[in-house]
């Protein structure tokens, strides 16, 4: 049975918000590794304002297209969702917790003076910004490996996600957002006018680009030994895209090496990109592996029909807002700040 | 035994159902500040452009900032629920997700302009010219209200299950539009969102009233009071209608609740208003009785017939006692806070000024965590009362819980978890709200008030 066009443009839709969440919100997530290493409260006191600005103004919007996908997910692909979200209940929860952790100590910070305070609060926001990453990635590691059957807690809820492909998968997406926030806080220094954190940044991304290129290399070497059957279709229709993310880390690397920061971004976000678009298109028409197709986790069309027409009108609202409020912040203060 | 009690509960479906309430119940207040305070802020916004009055502008500033903080939260405590959906719901959401998911993809969308402009709103302050600034505000209000409506219509739906049919055991006929505008959404989104904006009136009306009873009776401070205050005060006696809406609503589709309600056991005519009780031995025990009182409330007429728990077997009751009183509570407050408007109203007609009784303070002081006890016990109302049932005589929660094993623990990390988020969001409320204020505030003092 094939899908339904509109279950795949839903699907290609989903997908469009797991990349959109990973190069935005993981970037967020990122900016807290990065202020757990800033070093002590004076000398990383600079840093830290950097982070928070950049942070600050973006990332509840940024954190939103994970609910998008949520929704989406449960809407259009119910079983999937309910296959996904009980075996992997464990993880799942983490994530949540680690989300409310971050999210709320970030916010806390930035409405108390006291150094104690900050402390306590930036050290929760950091620490969480660390473990929900890695807890995604293991899920997503799960999925990869074919580790979640279809049907209502059918898998292991221990080694779905305690498993080779899954910490690989958690080290990775850590690695991601780390390099992400690296580049994207290059540019933000240099605009805001921090040479000098400029570089630091820019170390840290070629040290953590080095890193999750081995990262993704190793996991070539992982998945093939662990998930078969997904290294084997990675090698059919996903070879060009996982061409594509090979040479745009390669390029983002010279890039950052020639001090290109703004185009960097562009082909840091296309790495990382994809490699979720490879693993995507390995794994289609499954969205399950081994035995749960498009088609068969597809709600009835009418759903379809009504998802997608809510999603396109949502998105003629959303984007132009979106597109504002990422110019609006990207742009130095016109108004001298205080 | 506390310990056994604890292991009895974590491997049990109670386990899912205290970790769903909680953590809905804890989202709600925040929820409510989300949908309601965003109008207050701009109100005053607002008057504080219109009339350069340093007191509005200063109110207008504290506020967003706490509002800052408070949508934070209320963003990542909303996202667990999402979660919980599908890690401990999933037999609901795999048989049902494609009929009544459609209204969480709507919201999603709501949630995402929320933020988006709550975003340049908040960091936008002192970037944007004033009267774009303004209007930047006025997408979160919309957007807020749309948000609550949605997310509430899929409650409703659980109430009111429609937009599908099940043969041989298939989903077939699925309508999502059908499910979404169903019978109940009405009633119960326009309760939500005047609860909301009940909420957000006492509740920030209650720290002016604590201020002012501790000496500080400036402009600023009275105007803290007032401009909330109106908000909750206007809110009640609609609610209090929509209220009997709702509960007519409830009487014709959902008979069972409104018996729990009430605790009426035997079906008739010349049923008996009950207050207070306790329900054991299907009888309402220790409980006052206004004769043939539900019978006129429900049909306008001594003789209505009001169907009790009778009609139903025992395994299909819902825990009486407590939804009976959990009602009689919010009804009881709602009451209680109309005759605070009520007082409020009278002293505003006669002298044009607020009551001048400290009782009154004390009263207001008092109004915003009433309205928040109000509205739990009104979720608590109508969740407990749809027991044992999920889906409203489609799906019993039993079978919709997830049955992977150790799932119960979910509940303590979640309590563990939501203790400390309680303590931090208290602790920082309380330090915004005791940020130094001048006297009286000047042009300089509103320029220097950083909102973020």
């Amino acid at each position: 049975m094939p899908a339904d066009p509109l279950a795949i443009t839903l699907l290609a839709l989903t997908w469009v918000g797991v990349t959109a969440y990973m190069l935005l919100a993981g970037a967020d997530f990122g900016g807290g590794l990065w202020d757990l290493l800033a070093g002590g409260s004076r000398r990383g006191a600079r840093q830290r304002a950097l982070i928070e600005h950049s942070v600050g103004p973006v990332w509840e919007a940024n954190h939103v297209w994970l609910i998008f996908v949520l929704v989406l997910v449960w809407t259009a692909f119910p079983p999937l969702f309910a296959a996904v979200s009980s075996t992997l209940y464990i993880p799942l929860t983490l994530v949540a917790l680690g989300v409310i952790a971050r999210g709320s100590a970030f916010a806390f910070r930035k409405a108390v003076t006291e150094l104690w305070q900050r402390r306590l609060f930036g050290a929760a926001f950091a620490f969480s910004s660390v473990i929900t990453p890695f807890f995604l990635g293991t899920v997503g590691g799960a999925i990869i490996s074919g580790r979640v059957p279809p049907g209502i807690a059918a898998g292991d809820v221990l080694t779905s996600w305690c498993n080779p492909t899954s910490l690989l998968a958690g080290a990775f997406t850590v690695g991601a957002c780390a390099y992400l926030a690296a580049v994207y806080l290059t540019a933000d220094a240099q605009r805001e006018g921090h040479p000098d954190l400029a570089e630091a940044f820019r170390r840290r991304g070629l040290v953590t680009g080095s890193i999750v290129g081995a990262l993704a290399l190793a996991g070539i070497f992982v998945v093939r030994a662990d998930a078969p059957l997904l290294f084997g279709r990675l090698l059919g229709a996903a070879l060009p895209v996982v061409l594509i993310s090979i040479l745009a880390g390669l390029a983002s690397l010279a890039l950052l090496v020639s001090r290109r920061f703004t185009l960097v971004r562009l082909t840091a976000g296309a790495a990382v990109a994809a490699v979720l678009w490879g693993w995507g298109l390995a794994q289609y028409p499954y969205v399950l592996l081994p035995s749960l197709t498009l088609a068969q986790a597809s709600a009835p069309r009418a759903t379809l029909l009504a998802t997608a027409v809510s999603v396109a009108v949502g998105l003629v609202l959303l984007v132009p807002s979106l597109a504002w409020l990422l110019l609006l912040f990207q742009r130095p203060r016109v108004s001298a700040p205080r | 035994m506390g310990s056994l009690g604890l292991l009895t509960i974590i491997s049990s479906p109670l386990a899912a159902r205290s970790q769903m309430g909680f953590s809905l119940g804890w989202h709600i207040i925040v929820a409510c500040l989300g949908v309601g305070m965003p109008a207050v802020v701009l109100f005053a916004e607002w008057r504080g452009q219109r009339s350069s009055d340093p007191s509005y502008q200063l109110l207008a500033r504290r506020w967003a900032r706490t509002l800052g903080v408070l949508f934070a939260v209320g963003a990542v405590s909303g996202t667990i629920l999402s979660f919980e959906m599908g890690v401990l719901w999933s037999g609901l959401m795999d048989n049902y997700g494609a009929v009544f998911g459609l209204p969480f993809a709507i919201e999603g969308f709501a949630f995402f302009i929320e933020a988006i402009f709550l975003g340049i709103y908040l960091y936008g302050w002192d970037r944007l010219a004033p009267r774009t600034h303004l209007l930047s505000g006025v997408p979160i209000v919309v957007a807020g209200v749309a948000s609550a409506f949605f997310v509430v219509t899929a409650n409703a739906w659980m109430n009111n299950p429609q937009g599908f049919m099940v043969v041989g055991g298939r989903l077939v006929g699925v309508d999502p539009w059908a499910a979404m505008f169903n019978p109940a959404s009405w009633p119960q989104t326009t309760h939500m969102i005047l609860a909301a904006l009940m909420v957000t009136g006492f509740l920030m009306a209650s720290v002016y009233a604590v201020a002012i009873l501790r000496g500080r009776r400036d402009r600023y401070h009275r105007l803290g009071l007032v401009v909330p205050l109106v908000v909750g005060v206007l809110a009640t006696p609609v609610q209090i209608i929509v209220g009997d809406w709702a509960a007519r609503y409830v009487a014709e589709h959902q008979p069972t609740k409104l018996a729990a309600m009430e605790g009426l056991f035997r079906s008739g005519p010349h049923t008996p208003l009950s207050l207070g009780g306790i329900y054991s031995g299907d009888e309402l025990r220790g409980a006052l009785h206004i004769p043939d009182g539900l019978s006129l409330l429900v049909h306008l007429d001594p003789n209505g017939y009001v169907a009790g728990l009778d009609r139903v077997p025992a395994d299909l009751r819902p825990p009486v006692t407590i939804v009976h009183l959990a009602f009689d509570v919010m009804v009881l407050i709602g009451f209680a806070l109309l005759a605070l408007g009520l007082w409020l109203g009278y002293c505003w007609w006669r002298r044009r000024e607020l009551p001048r009784s400290r009782w009154f303070l004390r009263a207001v002081a008092v109004s915003g965590v009433a309205a928040v006890t109000a509205m739990e016990a009104g979720w608590v109302t109508t969740e407990v009362g749809r027991q044992p049932w999920i889906v409203y005589q489609v799906l019993r929660v039993d079978d919709a819980v997830n049955p992977a094993p150790g799932l119960g623990w979910g509940l303590v990390a979640v309590l563990v978890v939501y203790a400390a988020l309680t303590a931090a969001t208290v602790f920082v409320l309380l330090r915004l709200a005791r940020t130094p204020l001048p006297t009286a505030p000047q042009e300089r003092d509103v320029a220097e008030f950083q909102v973020i």
